[in-house]
C-alpha cells in the first residue's frame, strides 16, 4: 500500500486497484471540530480536482477534492453518526471514500509522505 | 484547506500578546487581529462557557460617552436617534438599543448605560460594534445637538466574563460584582484597579462586561484565567453562543435595510416610544407595529445534521424560495444545526416546516422559538 498527498491536504492510499481517500491530520487541525461530512454516492464519477466531499466544521464548510480520476465505490458511513472521528483519526478510521484508480499516471502529481511533511513545514 | 493570515495593518487590542501566548488562532476581524479560537477549539470553548466561565476580549468594540449638561438633555438627544427610552433609565442601569437611519433601518445595535452616581448625570456610556464604530461616531457627531458631545474612549479595554461561574470568579477580585442585578452596572475595584462593570453580555448566560484601563487589562485577564473555572474564549464560540441565544449579529441578522420590527427586536422599544414616536421613520415603524411587516426574523432548527449557513435560501417544502438565512451553524449546546433568517410573516409561526437549500439540496427545517437555549440571566433572590 502506498500513500500519496495533495497540496490541499488530502491523502490517497492505493492497494490492489482501490484508492482510499481522506484528509490529513494537518487538515483536521486547521478545520477545527468537524460536525458534518457530506459524501458522494457510490457510482459517482470524479475527475482529478472535482469536489469529492464537503467537511463542515462549527464555523465553515470546506471542500475535499479528488486527487485523481476515479469512480466512487464506497462512502464511509461511520462519519454520518460520528463526524468527530475526522478529528480523532483522520488518516485511519475516518477515511471518506473508496474509489477505483481511474488514472494511475496522475499519482505523479502528488507528494509522497516525506515531501508532504516538508510541505506542511513551509505553511 | 490551509489558512494563513498575515496582516501588518491590523489593529491590536491590549490583550494581543496574551492571545498569542495562549495559542490563539488569530484572524482579521473588523480591522483588528482577534483570536477565533484557542487550544480548546470552538466547540470546547462554547461548552466551557455554558458549564463554567469564559473570558472574552471584546476590546475591539467601541466605547464612548455622550456628555450633556444634565441627564434629560443627553437622554433626549439619544432618544431622537433610537426607539428606546433613556429619559427614564435608572442610575446604574443598562439598556440595549439601535441607532436608526432615516428609513427606519438599523445603523448599529449597542448598549447604553446610565452612570450609577447622580454626580455623573448628563453622561451616557455607549458600547458599539467594532465594525460600525466609525459609522456610528460619524452619525452621532452629525446628529447630536450642540449641547451634547460625543467623547470616544480609546484607553480602555473591554473584557466579558460569561457563564454560571463567571460572576463568582470575578467577585473573587471585585466583590461588588456579586451585588449587581442583571443589566445593572457600577464602578468598582478589581484587585484595587478602578473598573466599570455591568452584569450583562451577549451569550444568554449570567456574567459581566468589564471596562478596564488598557494598561491593566492583561493583569486582570491573567488573574481571571488563573482561576480554574475560567478559560479564554475566541470569536468563533462567541458567535455560536450568541446564535443559540437568538441574538443578532449586526451586518448579518440586522442591517441598514431592516427595521427593528422586521428584525424582531421590538423588546428594545419601550411603551412610551412605541406610542409617541419621535425617532427616525417613526411613521414606518409605528405602522409596522400595528399592521405587521412583509418579512420577519425567525429562528430555525434543522431536522438533520448538515448545517445551513448565512446566504442559504429558505423555501416552502417542495416549493418557492421565500426568504434567506442571515446566520447559521452547528449549535454545540443544542447539539444540532440552527439558523436565523427572514421569512414572510405568514410562514413565521413556530413549528412551520420549511426547507433550507444547501449545495442544491433541500434540508428540512422547522421554525423554532428563540432563544434556542434557555437564557440564564441573573434574577435577584426575593428578600
Amino acid at each position: 500500500m502506498t500513500t500519496y498527498y495533495s497540496k490541499d491536504h488530502e491523502w490517497i492510499s492505493i492497494e490492489g486497484g482501490t484508492a482510499t481517500i481522506g484528509i490529513t491530520a494537518y487538515a483536521q487541525e486547521q478545520l477545527g471540530d468537524v460536525v458534518y461530512v457530506e459524501l458522494p454516492d457510490a457510482g459517482k464519477a470524479l475527475s482529478q480536482g472535482d469536489e469529492a466531499a464537503v467537511v463542515e466544521s462549527v464555523k465553515a464548510a470546506s471542500e475535499v477534492y479528488a486527487p485523481i480520476d476515479g469512480e466512487v465505490t464506497e462512502a464511509n458511513d461511520v462519519l454520518a453518526d460520528e463526524p468527530a472521528k475526522v478529528n480523532e483519526d483522520p488518516e485511519g478510521a475516518a477515511w471518506f471514500i473508496k474509489m477505483t484508480v481511474g488514472n494511475e499516471g496522475q499519482l505523479a502529481d502528488l507528494m509522497d509522505e516525506a515531501a508532504y511533511k516538508a510541505y506542511i513545514e513551509t505553511l | 484547506m490551509a489558512e494563513t493570515v498575515a496582516d501588518e495593518d491590523l489593529k491590536l487590542t491590549p490583550l494581543h500578546d496574551l492571545h498569542i501566548e495562549l495559542g490563539g488562532k488569530m484572524v482579521p476581524f473588523a480591522g483588528y487581529s482577534m483570536p477565533v479560537q484557542y487550544k480548546l477549539g470552538i466547540m470546547g470553548e462554547h461548552q466551557h462557557t455554558r458549564a463554567k466561565a469564559g473570558l472574552f476580549d471584546v476590546s475591539h468594540m467601541g466605547q464612548a460617552v455622550l456628555i450633556g449638561p444634565d441627564h434629560e438633555t443627553t437622554a433626549k438627544a439619544l432618544e431622537a436617534l433610537t426607539p428606546s427610552n433613556f429619559v427614564e433609565l435608572g442610575h446604574g442601569r443598562q439598556r440595549y438599543t439601535v441607532l436608526l437611519n432615516e428609513d427606519g433601518g438599523i445603523i448599529d445595535d449597542l448598549m447604553v448605560t446610565r452612570p450609577l452616581d447622580p454626580n455623573d448625570d448628563g453622561r451616557l456610556l455607549l458600547v458599539v460594534n467594532a465594525a460600525r464604530k466609525d459609522v456610528d461616531y460619524a452619525h452621532l457627531h452629525a446628529k447630536l445637538p450642540e449641547t451634547v458631545k460625543l467623547e470616544v474612549v480609546d484607553d480602555r479595554a473591554l473584557i466579558a466574563v460569561q457563564g454560571p461561574e463567571a460572576v463568582a470568579a470575578v467577585a473573587t477580585h471585585a466583590p461588588a460584582a456579586a451585588e449587581l442585578g442583571f443589566m445593572s452596572a457600577a464602578p468598582m475595584e478589581f484587585d484595587g484597579i478602578a473598573c466599570h462593570i455591568a452584569r450583562a453580555g451577549y451569550t444568554g448566560e449570567d456574567g459581566v462586561e468589564m471596562s478596564v484601563p488598557a494598561g491593566a487589562a492583561e493583569a486582570i485577564a491573567r488573574a481571571l484565567l488563573a482561576d480554574d473555572r475560567v478559560e479564554a474564549i475566541g470569536l468563533g464560540a462567541r458567535d455560536s453562543l450568541r446564535l443559540e441565544a437568538g441574538l443578532c449579529l449586526y451586518g448579518h441578522d440586522i442591517d441598514e435595510t431592516t427595521s427593528p420590527v422586521e428584525g424582531n427586536i421590538t423588546f428594545c422599544m419601550q411603551k412610551r416610544r412605541r406610542e409617541d414616536g419621535g425617532f427616525p421613520a417613526a411613521d414606518r415603524i409605528q405602522k409596522e407595529l400595528t399592521e405587521g411587516t412583509d418579512r420577519i426574523r425567525v429562528g430555525l432548527r434543522l431536522d438533520g445534521k448538515a448545517p445551513a449557513r448565512e446566504g442559504a435560501e429558505i423555501a416552502l417544502p417542495g416549493g418557492d424560495v421565500i426568504g434567506i438565512l442571515t446566520s447559521g451553524g452547528f449549535a454545540p449546546t443544542v447539539g444540532a444545526p440552527i439558523a436565523m433568517g427572514y421569512v414572510p410573516a405568514d410562514h413565521a409561526i413556530e413549528g412551520t416546516q420549511l426547507e433550507l437549500i444547501v449545495r442544491a439540496r433541500r434540508l428540512p427545517a422547522t421554525v423554532a422559538a428563540m432563544p434556542f437555549v434557555p437564557n440564564r440571566y441573573y434574577r435577584k433572590p426575593k428578600a
